[in-house]
């Protein structure tokens, strides 16, 4: 298997990799995919309640190249974005900027569910959910 | 000084050892005859190099020449084997008996003949990767006519009880195949000491050619006969017509030879590199786990999950070191390994397996590379992995109380 060029920089220089604190009301927590799958993702976001944008995006992942490059991608693209915004990452976005071939476009699905769950984390502790 | 990439994938195929590539050469330029061609000196000489080539084989294995039958590789081997004797045998019975851990040559020529018609009993293995002699004797009825068991497993490197397998076929009566691949040239393997009836053989594993393997076929007590795969102009006994590919089959004598003469003080270095490697990558790293049994291993092999680490983004890491992982991620069919699962591995730490195989060309210094880089590389991907955080997590809280 070979890779693009973007994912094995995100694979060297992955961004934004650690944890946030997950009982901390303002901080979403997606964890998504399965180990027997040879996948988890932990994506978490941390909210300005104020003005409901992401200040911060942290991940990790167990799972191949392409699900820490599709990872990584998304911490970089929610930061800054309002929970509307971020709502509207596809996977398809993912495949695309990471030109993942077709055996690897469940990585992009994994990275799109964890966002989906963290934010629903955020809003459920938030009363929103 | 040290040499990138690192070549340390040697169960899949192996170098074409300097010695037998000089002993090839001139087969394919001016000794370039057709072994068949009875007429003119090309022919005969090319014939005579065959015939050295299979007595260097037949030696390898405690086998006699007459009893070697030259095939493409070991893939032919398997299917002439089991097609051939369960066609030739069907009046006796129709029921064979392998395992789950078998080779894909096997284990798919098995499911083709279900399909004709034959039953196929595939028996389990334990945590270790060994077949039980009991369930084998239990599994075989009088309708049973061949046993397919490898002698060494190409992913765990686990060396199956083959001399215990053989003496019970030959009490019972039934045929004995096995797929020496892995174990011909590596340990000490006698079709005679194992009363194997089949084996299957291949160059490329050995420092020879690809392209080119061997199927021996017991011609004494019993003398086995085999329905053809391959009809046309009756080369090999009938038993695998087509050209002889003369090169190839004086490189594959070469490399057997070779083995044959080295086999006692390699398998003891290949053994040490092995250790050397294993113990290496325990000390620097907790949650290493070895799958199948060290103790019946081949001298090369070491297969090992990481836990919390998934075995493609491992080998990413690795770019400049050539070895295999049994993860989902690196096969076509997303599934992790069936040899791993049937050890009983979990399909977690069958995602974070590695396979090392170790060959003649490794070195100590390569070993020590190896593990410096691979440990580097397993504590960064841990740093990363929710699993490794969440395994820390329960430690912490299993700690507080």
């Amino acid at each position: 298997m070979s890779y693009s060029e973007k994912v094995i920089d995100h694979y060297n220089n992955p961004r934004n990799v650690g944890a946030l604190p997950k009982d901390d009301t303002t901080v979403g927590t997606g964890l998504v995919g399965a180990p027997e799958c040879g996948d988890v993702m932990k994506l978490q976001v941390k909210v300005n309640p104020a003005t409901g944008v992401i200040d911060d995006a942290k991940f990790k992942t167990f799972g191949c190249g392409s699900a820490i490059a599709s990872s990584s991608l998304a911490t970089e693209w929610l930061k800054g974005k309002t929970l509307d915004q971020a709502l509207e990452i596809k996977n398809v976005d993912i495949v695309h900027e990471l030109s993942l071939p077709p055996v690897k476009i469940h990585c992009s699905v994994l990275a799109e569910d964890a966002i989906k769950a963290a934010i629903a984390d955020y809003k459920r502790k938030q009363g929103q959910g | 000084m040290l040499k990138l990439p690192i070549y340390m994938d040697n169960h899949a195929t192996t170098p074409v050892d300097p010695r037998v590539l000089e002993a090839m050469l001139p087969y394919f330029t001016e000794r370039f005859g057709n072994a068949a061609s009875r007429n003119h000196s090309f022919g005969w000489q090319a014939e005579e190099a065959v015939e050295v080539a299979r007595k260097q084989v037949a030696g390898l294995i405690g086998a006699t020449a007459k009893e070697i039958v030259f095939t493409s590789g070991a893939t032919e081997s398997d299917n002439l084997a089991i097609k051939g004797a369960a066609r030739m045998y069907r009046e006796k019975g129709n029921h064979l008996i392998t395992a789950v851990t078998e080779h894909k040559a096997v284990i798919d020529t098995c499911k083709h003949l279900e399909k004709e018609g034959f039953d196929v009993t595939y028996l389990p293995v334990g945590r270790d990767g060994l077949v039980d002699l009991d369930h084998l004797r239990a599994a075989i009825t009088d309708r049973t006519i061949l046993v397919s068991i490898m002698a060494a497993n190409n992913e765990v490197g686990v060396l199956q009880p083959i001399a215990g397998i053989g003496r019970i076929t030959r009490e019972r009566g039934v045929l004995f195949h096995t797929d020496a691949v892995q174990a011909a040239g590596k340990v000490p393997f006698d079709v005679n000491a194992s009363s194997v009836d089949m084996a299957s053989l291949s160059a490329h594993k050995m420092y020879g050619p690809k392209g080119v393997g061997a199927l021996y076929v017991r011609r004494r007590n019993p003398r086995v006969l085999l329905t053809p795969i391959i009809d046309g102009g009756g080369h090999e006994r009938g038993m695998r017509s087509g050209t002889l590919n003369v090169p190839g089959i004086v490189g594959f004598g070469k490399a057997a030879a070779i083995c044959q003469e080295e086999l006692a003080t390699e398998s003891v270095r290949l053994a040490a590199l092995r250790d050397r490697l294993n113990d290496g990558l325990r000390r620097t790293l907790g949650d290493v786990y070895v799958n199948g049994s060290m103790e019946h291993r081949l001298p090369g092999n070491l297969n090992v999950s990481f836990a919390y680490v998934e075995g493609e983004s491992l080998l990413m890491g690795i770019s400049d070191i050539a070895v295999s992982s049994g993860s989902a991620c690196t096969s076509a069919t997303l599934e992790p390994s069936y040899v791993l699962k049937a050890l009983g591995t979990g399909d977690e730490l069958a995602h974070s397996s590695i396979r090392f195989g170790l060959g003649r060309f490794n070195t100590e210094e390569e070993v020590d590379f190896v593990v410096e880089k691979l440990s580097a590389v397993v504590r960064r991907l841990r740093e990363m992995s929710p699993l490794y955080e969440l395994a820390r997590e329960n430690e912490v809280i299993k700690l507080k109380r």
